[in-house]
């Protein structure tokens, strides 16, 4: 048994890490607007999945028009960031900030809105895919460029050139959050938001136009997370976000809701559980617990991290502010 | 001026609701929107042709025969309610339907309540006619028997001895994968794997598992739907893994090769209880007919629907040549079905006390190198009776 373990661990992290910077990328977009508006935004899930389909609009269409694949992607990449991040800023307008306007105390009212929002969404999709293709799965086209493969430490890893793909995508965007955050104007007029958001406004900060941008930002790396994750699994339906999108949210509570370093953290070990315990199960129990628990598992492991450190892995306790 | 007014509105109620009376819908129920659509619309388009096929011989009893199309969504709770309008409806006596055996067992028994017949084209649960109910039929095979015939194909044919099966934890594919299981087992074959899964898009740990197990499995058997067969073969021949596949006839749609993508397609071997067009010889003039008719080709489904509703049509006219050329009760229909005896397209169609028919069809197949469903080779035809019959 231990054997079989070892023989395969290099494959489950190498898997596990690619799964682990999707889940990242998405759980940056709730950490954010979080961290601005104290909202869990749930429709932030199919931001993700508009995305992704996105992606799949734009292989179909320039795929057969532009022959190398890594400009097709790029494309797709560009154009899944934009429209999601601008669903985004149509979703805050739309949706929240006229509860925020109305003065809402209560943080239910957002909450629900958000959930009402997201199942707008997915039949919206649905319906558009629907009337235009009449398809309900959606297929990514493969591009020749894009399909390679090969094996890494004596065939211990196997790895497709889109995990690498994956990877150095989201880490290019995760630097250049980091960057965006601490080093100019923006950044710190979406911390001082986050702050205190009626201190902001008074030292000439316009707080709405700041929120706007987090959810431009936070959408298009949902957008963005979309495409790469049609790119690696290959099949998206209108309601794909869903399951991805409760898995980043954990990431981002898991690694300390409101801290962007966490959410990334939060993901990647997430993403190492899930592939860990999909993989495992049925070795370590025997065969009797199968693949089907692999989110049971990870979950249940959830709950006891939080137990021992409620506020997350990198997170900070929180003072009433008075 | 008013007076009138209602006089002539009397009179029109009057008349539509003598022109009402003579009404006999026929009602299907299957997915016809969300993921298993393609199968679902098979089944309302079969059974459609049929009917219009028949109205002129209706017409010439004095009876009108309308199609009324249900969309169950593959979900028993839309199905049962569905079913409960059905029943309200005193011009429907027939029902043909439905696609899933998750949803066909719980509507059947609202159907049960009033006694309204339903053909099933495509239900295989053991469940669907164990029950025994009077009104329940279905002229395809069973999972019992579906199963285990993919097993001795794969032992005997394909000389496959270790085995990895995965189902995707509903009553169809996990019960399918069961008695795959069983048999290979009985023949003295091995399953080195038993997983269930609802993963849609990420099939990775599975795929690791199967590259790890020992000894080496020469077949993946998948129990489940094409929506998420295709994808984890696209995955799986990604990763560069050649194992043969087989599944049951969850797999049996066109959209699976879209899904898995041809080449990842190409030579899964399946089992199907509702056989090609290819199959048999006299469903190509209803083919055909099809095609000018909805601009797409019939799959199985549509063919065993297009039977379904044949059967409960011929009941009907049995039942109304019966009741001296008055509308038939649903009871009287219901027994007309299972007094039933005929040729169907699909071969000889007469049900046991069970419902089911006395001599189903199974098939082993395998997919086209071209990706074309259409061309997908027919590699065995079994007829088996199904168990406990009498």
């Amino acid at each position: 048994m231990l054997e079989q373990i070892l023989a395969l661990l290099p494959q489950v992290i190498f898997d596990g890490l690619v799964l682990g910077f999707v889940y990242a990328m998405v759980a940056l977009g709730y950490t954010m607007v979080y961290g601005v508006l104290e909202l869990i935004n749930f429709a932030h899930a199919e931001i993700f999945m508009i995305g992704a389909v996105v992606g799949v609009e734009v292989f179909r269409y320039l795929g057969p028009q532009i022959e190398n694949g890594l400009i097709l992607l790029l494309v797709a990449l560009i154009l899944a960031g934009a429209i999601s991040g601008a669903t985004a800023i149509l979703v805050e307008r739309f949706a929240y900030r006229p509860l925020r306007k109305r003065g809402t105390t209560n943080r239910l009212v957002p909450l629900v809105t958000a959930i009402g929002v997201s199942f707008v969404l997915q039949d919206l999709v649905r319906l558009i895919e629907g009337l235009w293709h009449n398809e309900f799965f959606l297929r990514m086209r493969t591009v020749e460029d894009l399909e390679g493969s090969f094996d890494l430490f004596g065939g211990a890893i196997f790895v497709q050139s889109k995990s690498l793909i994956v990877i150095v995508v989201s880490i290019l965007m995760l630097l250049g959050l980091t960057y965006l955050v601490n080093r100019t104007k923006l950044g710190v007029a979406i911390r001082a938001v986050a702050q205190d958001l009626q201190t902001a406004s008074l030292m000439g900060i316009d707080p709405d136009r700041i929120i706007s941008r987090t959810f431009l930002i936070g959408g298009s790396l949902g957008g963005v997370a979309g495409v790469l994750f049609a790119l690696q699994y290959t099949i998206i339906t209108p309601y794909v976000g869903f399951l991805p999108g409760i898995k980043a949210f954990t990431a981002a509570v898991l690694g300390g809701i409101g801290n962007i370093p966490g959410a990334m953290l939060g993901g990647l070990v997430l993403g190492q559980l899930e592939n860990f315990f999909g993989t495992y199960l049925p070795i370590l129990t025997n065969g009797n617990l199968g693949t089907e628990y692999k989110d049971v598992v990870a979950f249940l492991l959830l709950v006891f991290i939080l137990l021992v450190r409620p506020q997350g892995l990198l997170g900070q306790v929180v003072r009433e502010k008075v | 001026m008013r007076k009138i007014g209602l006089l002539v509105a009397g009179a029109a109620a009057l008349g539509m609701a003598l022109g009402q009376a003579n009404v006999i819908k026929i009602a299907t129920q299957s997915p016809l929107s969300g993921p298993q659509a393609a199968l679902g619309e098979q089944i309302r388009l079969g059974a459609e042709l049929a009917i219009e096929e028949a109205r002129a011989r209706f017409r010439a009893l004095g009876f009108e025969l309308q199609l009324v199309p249900y969309d169950d969504q593959a979900n028993p709770d839309v199905g049962v309610a569905n079913a409960n309008r059905i029943i309200n409806d005193p011009d429907i006596l027939g029902v043909v339907g439905h696609l899933n055996s998750g949803v066909a067992i719980p509507a059947s028994e609202v159907y049960a309540r009033v006694g309204l017949v339903m053909v099933s084209p495509a239900n295989t649960a053991p469940r669907v006619t164990d029950r025994r109910l009077p009104n329940v039929n279905r002229i395809c095979g069973r999972d019992d028997v579906q199963g285990p015939v993919g097993a001795e194909y794969a032992f005997n044919n394909l000389r496959v001895r270790n085995v990895f099966v995965i189902h995707d934890k509903t009553a169809y594919g996990q019960g399918l994968a069961e008695e795959f299981r069983k048999r290979l087992e009985a023949l003295g074959g091995r399953a080195v794997g038993f997983v269930g899964t609802e993963e849609q898009a990420n099939f990775v740990p599975i795929i690791n598992q199967i590259r790890a197990a020992r000894p080496t499995p020469e077949l993946i058997y998948f129990g489940g739907i094409y929506s998420q067969i295709g994808p984890f073969a696209k995955q799986l021949r990604e990763r560069g893994v050649r194992t043969r596949l087989m599944g049951g006839d969850g797999l049996d749609s066109s959209e699976f090769v879209r899904l898995a993508g041809r080449e990842n397609a190409a030579g899964t071997f399946y089992t199907t209880v509702a056989g090609p067009v290819s199959a048999f010889p006299k469903a190509r003039e209803v083919a055909q007919r099809f095609r000018q008719r909805y601009g797409r080709e019939i799959e199985g489904f549509g063919i065993y629907a297009y039977d379904s509703a044949n059967v409960i049509l011929a009941a009907l006219e049995n039942a109304i040549r019966a009741a001296g050329g008055r509308k038939p009760t649903r009871e009287q229909v219901s027994q007309a079905v299972r007094q039933l005896r005929m040729e169907g397209l699909t071969g000889s169609i007469e049900f046991d006390d069970k419902g089911d028919n006395r001599k189903a069809r199974y098939f082993v197949m395998q997919v086209a190198e071209t990706g074309n469903w259409a061309e997908n080779r027919v590699i065995r035809t079994i007829e088996m009776a199904a168990p406990g019959s009498r």
